[in-house]
């Protein structure tokens, strides 16, 4: 399970974090922590553009965001 | 019909109302190709506060209290106002006065060279040639890890204190006391009647702040991730704008608009500087995360790191006029090219040395 956390980051850390994670893990489910609904909106469509199905819980402290490749 | 109407189709809408009113706003009275320009604005209200003694620059800009305040009601309508700050306060505020140095050497932010290209101003060319190489660089940063760290929550009272200062601004635009300073001649005497300025600023804070427009984030996303959804804003600013500028007859005989290089609107064609200047600006922007316009908004929504950023530009935009630093229509200002120099070395100091976790 790979997890970025990138609470606390203002764009556009958050889609720069979440790129490696997939440039880096490829086929792989990523779990990212955003804080803001931007970052969240951003996230998603990195995700999306990719290929990704995105599934979002909302937290007391932001949004974790669970993003599996295709397929899985 | 829910998937008629997608993000992409509200940044498209409100680029293109904003582009439209940007072209207006000078047929109502504000300068020529600078229907709305950001820096130009904060530069105005530095002055009118006598942080500079440029004459022809002084005036308490109302658009720029009206981005804030329909930010920060937006922000407050969709339960995104969040009080925060901690991440590089003081870098920021550097950044922040070097990107108003770099755009006042050009003599606009990356909302004016669109809307100076889409008034036949071809200087904006390379002016967005600037910016787009500043944004590639600060890419390069960002794919090495460059960041400023976290932010971490405030209390709420903090993040409302730059809607509260900029309510201030506004009662002294409204009540003209003696000490603030305001342009008899030059485009600091242009502007459109208050309240119009007011609402169009109002109008363009709330769409900026619900499609998270930015005027450089567009150019970067493209180059970073191939990502359109910011720059069908910024191409829909720009349609908007030049379909305007044709429509109310700025490009007729008569017109105020010319295609070409020279004696265009407060402008210069020093090509080197201009391309430099915007370079820089292009930079400072991508490392801050957002052009000015989208600080300005940030700062609406709680962010007190973008409003120690709108400090910076404040401060820049005196230093650039105190100093000799700004360009002016006769072309570039005595120290200009120097400290755009300085402000690039500053810049790459903080990409290269702020990357990974801060110890």
């Amino acid at each position: 399970m790979i997890e970025v956390d990138v609470r606390g980051f203002s764009c556009p850390i958050p889609v720069v974090r979440t790129k490696k994670a997939f440039d880096e893990n490829p086929n792989e489910s990523v779990t990212v922590l955003v804080e803001s609904m931007v970052s969240k909106e951003n996230v998603s469509r990195l995700a999306q553009s990719r290929g990704y199905s995105v599934k979002v819980e909302e937290r007391p402290d932001g949004y974790k965001l669970q993003l599996n490749p295709a397929g899985r | 019909m829910r998937q008629l109407w997608t993000p992409k189709t509200g940044i498209i809408l409100g680029g293109l109302a904003f582009g439209v009113l940007a072209a207006l706003m000078t047929n109502w009275g504000n300068p020529a190709n600078m229907g709305i320009c950001v820096a130009c604005f904060y530069r105005d209200i530095a002055g009118a506060l006598g942080l500079h003694h440029a004459a022809v620059v002084q005036y308490l800009r109302p658009e720029i209290m009206g981005f804030l305040l329909g930010a920060f009601i937006s922000a407050y309508a969709f339960g995104e106002f969040r009080s925060r700050g901690g991440s590089s306060p003081f870098v920021r505020f550097l950044l922040g006065v070097f990107f108003m140095v770099g755009a006042l050497v050009f003599l606009g932010c990356p909302v004016r060279a669109l809307l100076r290209l889409a008034g036949g101003d071809l200087n904006g060319i390379t002016a967005l040639a600037g910016v787009v190489a500043g944004a590639a660089i600060g890419i390069f940063f960002l794919r090495r890890g460059f960041n400023l760290g976290r932010s971490t929550k405030l209390h709420t009272a903090a993040g409302w204190l730059m809607p509260v200062i900029m309510i201030g601004l506004l009662l002294l635009a409204i009540f003209q006391p003696g000490f603030i300073f305001e342009s008899e001649k030059g485009p600091g005497a242009m502007h459109a009647a208050l309240w119009i300025s007011l609402l169009v600023g109002f109008f363009v804070g709330f769409i900026a702040q619900r499609t998270r427009m930015c005027f450089v984030g567009g150019w970067r996303d493209i180059i970073m991730v191939r990502d359109f959804y910011l720059f069908s804003g910024i191409a829909a600013f720009f349609i908007g704008a030049i379909i305007t500028n044709y429509a109310v007859g700025n490009f007729a005989a008569d017109g105020l608009y010319h295609w070409g290089f020279v004696d265009q609107p407060i402008a210069m064609d020093n090509h080197l500087w201009n391309f430099f200047g915007m370079l820089l600006a292009g930079l400072t922007a991508t490392l801050l995360g957002g052009c000015p316009l989208r600080q300005t908004i940030l700062s609406g929504e709680g962010d007190t790191d973008a409003s120690v950023t709108i400090l910076g530009l404040l401060v820049g935009a005196a230093f650039a006029h105190n100093f000799f630093l700004a360009s002016s229509p006769k072309g570039v200002g005595e120290w200009g090219p120097v400290s755009v120099i300085i402000g690039i070395v500053f810049a790459l100091c903080v990409g290269f040395l702020m990357r990974g976790k801060a110890k």
